[in-house]
């Protein structure tokens, strides 16, 4: 059997799926964005779709006939931790435009869930949940070496950068050719989005979006550590679009609003990041 | 929004004393102060409201109240603060309604900063009256705008409505506000309209700030009905503070074939309303929003494909600050023609 795991949106969320399956010895189909998935996408998707949809929606179309069931999510925190609203309609929209077969819950209760979509592909309920104890074992542990990795990062001698961004655009291997470009110089690169939510409160009070609450706590926590921030968004975020302007509105450091819709030229970008990273190293 | 700033009025200047300022109607000024401070790709209602807030600080105004809702809107009222801050005012800024709720003890706290006399019991009997005030404005209205197209006299409905929402605002008790209710309406029903058995009806549903501000959306209405057209609109401030969640439910419930979970803000019920307007066999459906609104983008497909699925024509229009007013009447007068000739 072989489920597909879209890479896009939630797939940076659910990680613990992927072990999940694993344990299970269920196979599991995804690939890495490239441009044919993107022209997928952008043949599916409206005009007025931001980019990350667009990618996802690529994926979906591009798993088809590749595998059996497709895993979509709705995933859902509460309302004190929101996610941005295409999130909600990510099933429903793959039903109607795609006709793909998808397996999919409702993220309250993790311990259900998992237990629903394990019963929904055939396994003794024993077997999943040594699999879901195993996944999430494993998934912790890689989770917090990642962490500390990243938060080391912080004591290096070299000049630092913060990026600040949502997982599903930095993390994108096709999204990364930009951040790659940062890569070329000899500074750290300290990602937002393995911080906990901890420190948002010092900044804004209504905050209410479960990642974006991330992004903004690691601005604090890094905001005297580091020499320097870069926000990466792709066009037309709901949440960076508010978000990062009150962060740029509030802070006092050197920052680079990164705004990415297709990547045709890379050229442009190049040219901002050289002269960011030289204001930098001469402060 | 539209007529709205009438009972929202009523409902301060009874509660506390202070001076309340009316901003000035939206103009081409107001968005264009608003659009030069909003960031990039914000949705349009910011840069509106906005704009409504600089001019209203500009007449002196030094305490501005804020809504919030179910998508990015519930998060204006902390941008806008620091926006309106670094331009150098001096106010503060009350945000009635924060992570989806209303957030009753920081309005308690303020009202009594304001003013200290307040009296919680004769708030909630203003509350009460205007909770009603609003659902009868919004009954006449919905008649109102079935029959504004086919009116003998001009601007008949217009001056009632005038006059009706004049003596609104003087009443002080909810059986006095009732009596005036029934009496309106029957005088609504008593102006003379021509009205032709198989009129054409249009179904106005989308994103509700660009609904409900007549400005934003160039007074689409107003130009509907000068088609002789009757006009079925959902969405109002009755729907949107007290009947939200139970709507929502129906709607899930109603068009479980096309969706299963929840969307953001009024998307299920934009969906649940195109299926209702489908099944009663309305001639067209126009769907309004402002540009980047995020949940409509992704309810959009889903209903296109249930227009398509009835075979009922549907037409979008989005939004901004500058978007031209002759190209849309321009939309509107062909979307007209083919629903015309679809009924022939």
């Amino acid at each position: 059997m072989k489920i597909g795991l879209p890479k896009g949106l939630y797939y940076y969320y659910c990680k613990k799926w992927i072990y999940f399956f694993e344990e299970l010895g269920v196979e599991v189909v995804s690939f890495d964005t490239n441009k044919e998935i993107l022209e997928l996408g952008n043949t599916i998707a409206t005009s007025e779709m931001c980019l990350s949809l667009k990618i996802f929606l690529g994926h979906v179309a591009y798993l088809k006939d590749k595998c059996d069931y497709i895993l979509i999510p709705k995933l859902n925190y509460g309302i004190k931790n929101q996610m941005c609203s295409n999130f909600d309609c990510l099933y429903d929209l793959c039903n109607n435009l795609l006709d793909v077969k998808i397996l999919t819950f409702d993220s309250k209760k993790e311990i259900k869930n998992f237990i629903k979509i394990g019963k929904e592909l055939g396994f003794k309920r024993n077997q999943i949940k040594k699999a879901y104890l195993k996944s999430s074992i494993i998934y912790n542990k890689e989770l917090k070496k990642l962490k500390l990795e990243n938060i080391n990062k912080l004591n290096s001698s070299n000049k630092k950068i913060l990026l600040v961004g949502h997982s599903y655009n930095i993390r994108d291997k096709y999204l990364n050719e930009i951040i790659d470009i940062i890569k070329k110089y000899d500074v750290e690169i300290i990602y937002s989005d393995l911080f906990d939510d901890d420190y948002y409160f010092y900044l804004s009070k209504d905050l209410y979006w479960k990642y974006s609450k991330k992004n903004v706590s690691s601005v604090m926590y890094c905001k005297e550590k580091v020499d320097g921030i870069v926000f990466f968004t792709a066009f037309p975020c709901g949440l960076d679009s508010l978000v990062n302007e009150l962060v740029m509105r509030k802070i006092d450091k050197p920052y680079l609003n990164l705004v990415i819709d297709d990547l045709d030229s890379l050229a442009g970008m190049e040219t901002r990041i050289e002269s960011f990273v030289d204001i930098i190293e001469q402060a | 929004m539209g007529n709205y700033y009438i009972p929202a009025k009523y409902l301060l200047s009874h509660i506390v004393d202070a001076e309340i300022i009316i901003p000035p109607f939206i103009t081409a000024k107001t968005v264009e102060l608003g659009s030069k401070y909003s960031p990039d790709f914000v949705c349009t209602p910011f840069k509106y409201t906005l704009g409504t807030m600089i001019e209203s600080l500009e007449q002196g105004a030094s305490i501005l109240i804020q809504f919030g809702g179910g998508c990015r809107y519930g998060y204006y009222s902390e941008l806008q603060e620091q926006i309106l801050k670094d331009l150098g005012y001096k106010f503060e800024l009350l945000n009635l309604i924060t992570n989806g709720k209303a957030n009753i003890k920081r309005i308690y706290k303020m009202i009594k900063r304001i003013d200290k006399k307040f009296n919680i019991i004769k708030g909630l009997y203003y509350l009460y009256i205007t909770k009603n005030m609003v659902k009868y404005m919004d009954k006449i209205d919905d008649y109102v705008r079935k029959n504004i197209g086919f009116e003998v006299n001009k601007n008949s409905f217009d001056n009632l409505n005038k006059e009706m929402l004049d003596r609104f605002s003087k009443v002080n008790n909810p059986i006095n506000l009732y009596v005036l209710y029934k009496k309106y309406f029957r005088k609504f029903k008593k102006i003379n309209i021509k009205k032709p058995k198989k009129c054409l009806k249009v179904g106005v549903i989308g994103e509700l700030y660009t609904l409900m501000e007549p400005f934003s959306n160039y007074y689409l209405e107003k130009e509907l009905a000068s088609f002789n057209i009757e006009i079925k609109r959902f969405t109002n401030v009755n729907y949107l503070l007290f009947k939200n969640k139970k709507t929502i439910k129906k709607a899930l419930k109603k068009s479980k074939k096309y969706m299963k979970y929840k969307m953001g803000a009024d998307a299920s019920s934009n969906i649940y309303w195109t299926k209702y307007l489908c099944d009663k066999k309305y001639d067209g459906i126009i769907h309004i929003k402002s540009s980047f609104c995020t949940p409509e983008i992704g309810s959009m497909p889903i209903i296109d494909k249930i227009a398509s699925n009835y075979n009922v024509p549907i037409i979008y229009f989005s939004f901004d600050a500058n978007t031209s007013e002759v190209g849309i009447k321009t939309r509107l007068e062909a979307f007209y023609d083919m629903i015309e000739m679809r009924r022939q």
